[in-house]
């Protein structure tokens, strides 16, 4: 299983579902991190966590905790 | 909120709601000018703002709700917002929207409709839409939304007549015919679901007001507050029973489908979201970077951003607390004239025994002066952090150290507070605890609450600089550097030991956060936000630091002198005077002077030297001069006599004798009350429990009075370390040859220094920690857990270190050092610790799927 806390920054992958529930789930969904969005890995923070991912207008920080609680398909190469 | 149920009759109540960023705040500043206030909602910290302006019709209500992605349960501000859209049903809700995101605004947008609440959508952020090359189809969107849809760009106050002309419009109709939108999502396989649940709900008038679509699918996803809502209105029995068929339904649907329901239904909106946009908006991601893209490129570079981090901490630092300090010497003497003022209209003092209004008056008055002194660092504090949260960099910071605080327990957004606090020394912790108010995860915001009363305020440096005068004039670097830097070690260790006790149960939410574009702060947003929340400042913590001052100022007087010790300064009194009589027998000033005049001359000469003092220079000088003679003619010549008279001079001498006298008797007097009074009984009473940190009953008292207000401890110490007239020694030399005449040595000095850095929060700082967490509950343990931790650490290293016969010094880094080395290790494990337990939450997860 490959969730967004394994992809490089530059990688562009699809959300596939969530592991989290309740008021963790809600917030990811909230954000725009819904599944069948595709999301790219911008950049980790200089001590490598969080994670920055730009969505399709806007640009969200997660902690790598949550990030793997996120499946995504395999890495979209056509785009960077 | 019954200010709005009783005028909705003549005006119109607009709500005001929207994600996160949206810029509706400035948006309803611009809708409603300057005519705005600030509460709180009922027993939350939750601001709610509400402001009001007059259009052709009528007057216009309007409340800025607090800003949420979504309308559920899951977060208080979203709670909070639904339960007053609910209640109050507004005659209009402006929906603000990032006009440059319409993909994710339009779910809140659908999530209203469905509250059957009469809605105008405005396209906030136009502007910024546009240079991103976003170009959106206005007439398209209203028609198929069916909603009123208005451009405005609330940064530049573009658009405000078009919005209030739509709101009046969408309230006339409304008034005129009431119309619910009709449900603009179809939710496909859950629609049998939702209709049944409807059925079981219609016929209910106990939920007269509750749409009952939006109810139906609340109870289909689970929603908490709606299963409440429920059981208020209609009781358990009948609640209850209905309950159980949306379990049922709930059940049914995730077998047959293999998805959860509020899967379905955002996936569902979101479809319906993309029909919205489809061929409405067009442009949006060109692939190009853009201005923000290039800006973080370099901003947040792993080698850079910690670098341009810094500065901007430097530079907050250095224009706030070290230039608005200095700003505080040209403010200062306004205060003061404002004291002289009072201490002027005040009953005049008496040889002896001043009234208690005028004693009370100006204690009243220097509590009141201790924090307008700090107004001028405020505006600019204020003023700096609004500009970093408008332009955007503010998210950054936390994105950027977030990793470090959250292994401690704190949060990335941590950062601002703790230096607001004073990380390096001198801040405040006032505005420290008020900056919490943005973190979104309660538990970490509770923690940094709790903690920001650790860093070195400004307050404290002056009782660090006097011990460090005393006793390390040698290690004087190396004690400042353990002081500066030893705060934040505490601060994270303690972070760590709450959230694994007291704060355990409290609601923790993930750091999922947008960062925003960045935005040229403007100018009149800048200020209005520094002024506003100076001026909560002011409210907030003034009177309550009047009140207790009043307290402080009980305990430090009561129950006074003893009447044989009152007689004894009387009579030493009158002996002053009858030597003052006695001396002016022969004066040709002698009817000036004597009688019922001998008290205001006194008064009249400490006044005059004390504003001579103060006045610098030859023209003040000059001043003062003139202002006396005019104040009283008579009395001038025996304070300045003038050359030649010799009676005047010899009357001159003689008065100064006098003042003199009563200065010491004064000075005596205040010493035995301290001593007799109900806090010097108290901090006898302690040294029982403080002998182990070396305290006697003085410095008990200077700390226990230090929480009215810091700067207070140094000058208790002085009042209770007093020279004699004879000796003029500094307030160093004298504490340091009492103390050390006591056997006292560098080690006591450590156990107050660390006391004194892990004291109670000043009182100030307790109603803020009130005021962020709504509870006295907290604050209470603001006070008490520092306290016994306080105590605990500095009775620990004065016994040990005495035992061992440690030197201050030594002692000292063996604290730092053992303090770093727990950090190190505490934040190792907690690494470990996470990780194991977020492989074992996954696995579940894995299992239950």
């Amino acid at each position: 299983m490959k969730t967004l806390n394994d992809v490089q920054p530059g990688g562009r992958v699809r959300i596939r579902r969530h592991l989290s529930t309740g008021a963790v789930r809600q917030r990811l969904l909230d954000l725009g991190l819904m599944p069948n969005v595709l999301v790219t890995v911008v950049r980790s923070a200089p001590l490598n966590d969080p994670i920055e991912v730009k969505l399709d207008a806007s640009n969200v920080s997660l902690r790598r905790r949550e990030a793997r609680t996120i499946e995504v398909s395999a890495e979209e190469t056509d785009h960077v | 909120m019954s200010e709005h149920a009783s005028s909705g009759h003549q005006g119109v109540l607009v709500a005001l709601a929207g994600q996160q960023n949206a810029g509706k705040s400035t948006l309803f500043n611009v809708l409603t000018g300057a005519r705005q206030h600030v509460a709180n909602y009922p027993g939350v910290t939750v601001d709610k703002k509400y402001g009001q302006y007059a259009d052709d019709a009528g007057t216009v209500h309007t409340v800025d709700l607090p800003g949420t992605y979504s309308l559920t349960s899951f977060s208080l501000e979203e709670r909070v917002a639904r339960e007053f859209l609910l209640d109050e049903r507004p005659d209009v809700t402006v929906n603000v929207v990032d006009a440059s995101n319409l993909r994710r605004s339009l779910h809140l947008t659908l999530q209203l409709l469905e509250l059957e609440l009469p809605t105008v959508l405005a396209l906030n952020m136009m502007d910024v839409a546009e240079s991103n090359g976003v170009r959106i189809d206005k007439t398209a969107l209203a028609e198929r939304l069916g909603l009123p849809v208005v451009a405005t760009v609330g940064r530049k106050g573009e658009g405000r007549e078009p919005l209030r002309a739509a709101i009046r419009a969408e309230a006339t109709r409304q008034a005129a015919a009431p119309t619910a939108p009709p449900p603009p999502v179809r939710y496909g396989a859950l629609e049998p679901a939702i209709v049944q649940l409807i059925a079981r709900t219609a016929p209910q008038a106990g939920l007269d007001g509750v749409p009952r679509r939006w109810l139906a699918l609340q109870l289909l996803q689970g929603d908490a507050a709606a299963a409440q809502v429920l059981e208020k209105r209609l009781g358990s029995e009948l609640a209850g029973p209905i309950r159980e068929d949306a379990r049922r339904f709930i059940e049914a649907f995730e077998s047959a489908e293999g998805i959860e329901v509020s899967d379905h239904v955002v996936a569902c909106r979101d479809r319906v979201v993309e029909t919205l946009l489809d061929g409405a908006v067009i442009g949006a991601d060109d692939g190009r970077p853009s201005v923000t893209d290039r800006i973080d490129r370099v901003v947040l570079n792993r080698w850079a951003a910690p670098l341009f981090l810094v500065a901007t901490v430097f530079a907050i630092y250095q224009v706030s607390i070290v230039w608005g300090y200095e700003l505080t010497t040209y403010t200062w003497p306004f205060l003061a004239k404002l004291r002289e003022l009072i201490a002027g209209v005040l009953p005049s003092a008496n040889f002896l025994v001043d009234p208690y209004s005028r004693s009370l008056g100006l204690w009243l008055v220097d509590s009141a002066n201790t924090l307008l002194n700090y107004v001028p660092i405020f505006l600019i504090l204020f003023a700096a952090i609004a500009i970093i949260e408008d332009s955007g960099y503010m998210a950054r910071i936390a994105f950027i150290l977030d990793k470090i605080l959250h292994r401690f327990g704190l949060h990335g957004q941590s950062t601002l507070p703790l230096i607001l606090g004073g990380v390096f020394a001198g801040g405040c912790a006032v505005p420290g605890v008020m900056a919490t108010k943005g973190i979104p995860d309660t538990r970490a915001r509770f923690a940094t609450i709790l903690t920001v009363p650790f860093m070195n305020c400004l307050a404290k440096v002056p009782l660090y600089t006097l011990l460090l005068g005393i006793f390390f004039v040698e290690h004087k670097s190396l004690m400042m550097f353990y002081i500066s830097t030893m705060t934040i070690i505490f601060a994270l260790l303690v972070a760590k030991l709450l959230t694994k006790t007291v704060l355990r149960g409290q609601e923790t939410s993930p750091f999922v956060m947008e960062l925003p574009q960045y935005h040229l702060p403007t100018v009149s947003g800048v200020l209005r936000r520094s002024f506003e929340r100076t001026w909560q400042y002011i409210q907030k913590v003034g009177t309550v630091v009047l009140a207790v001052a009043v307290v402080v100022f009980a305990l430090l007087h009561l129950p006074g002198l003893s009447a044989e010790s009152k007689a004894g300064y009387e009579e030493r009194g009158q002996a002053a005077v009858a030597q003052f009589e006695a001396a002016l027998a022969e004066n040709s000033y002698r009817d000036v002077a004597l009688g019922d005049n001998l008290v205001p001359l006194v008064n009249y000469f400490t006044d005059y030297k004390r504003a001579k003092l103060n006045a610098a220079g030859a023209a003040a000088s000059q001043r003062v001069a003139e202002k006396f003679e005019t104040r009283n003619p008579d009395f001038y010549p025996l304070v300045k006599p003038p050359a030649g008279d010799r009676d005047a001079k010899r009357a001159w001498g003689a008065l100064r004798k006098l003042a003199a006298a009563r200065q010491t008797l004064r000075r005596e007097m205040r010493e035995e009350r301290i001593t007799t009074s109900i806090l010097g009984s108290i901090g006898r009473g302690l040294e029982p429990v403080t002998q182990f940190a070396g305290f006697d009953w003085k410095i008990n008292v200077a700390l226990l009075s230090s929480f009215a207000a810091r700067e207070s401890s140094v000058a208790t110490l002085g009042v209770l370390f007093q020279q004699d007239d004879d000796q003029n020694a500094t307030l160093e030399e004298r504490m340091g040859a009492e103390t050390r005449a006591g056997g006292a040595t560098g080690l006591l000095a450590v156990s107050m220094l660390l006391f004194f850095a892990l004291y109670p929060p000043c009182l100030a700082t307790t109603i803020m920690v009130k005021v962020q967490t709504g509870s006295y509950k907290w604050m209470l343990f603001s006070i008490v857990f520092p306290t016994f931790l306080g105590l605990g650490v500095a009775s620990a290293v004065y016994s040990i270190g005495t035992a061992a016969g440690a030197s201050g010094i030594t002692a000292m880094s063996a604290v730092y050092w053992g303090a770093f080395a727990l950090l190190l290790l505490v934040g190792l494990l907690s690494e470990r610790q996470a990780g194991r337990r977020l492989r074992a939450r996954l696995s579940q997860a894995g299992a239950d799927a």
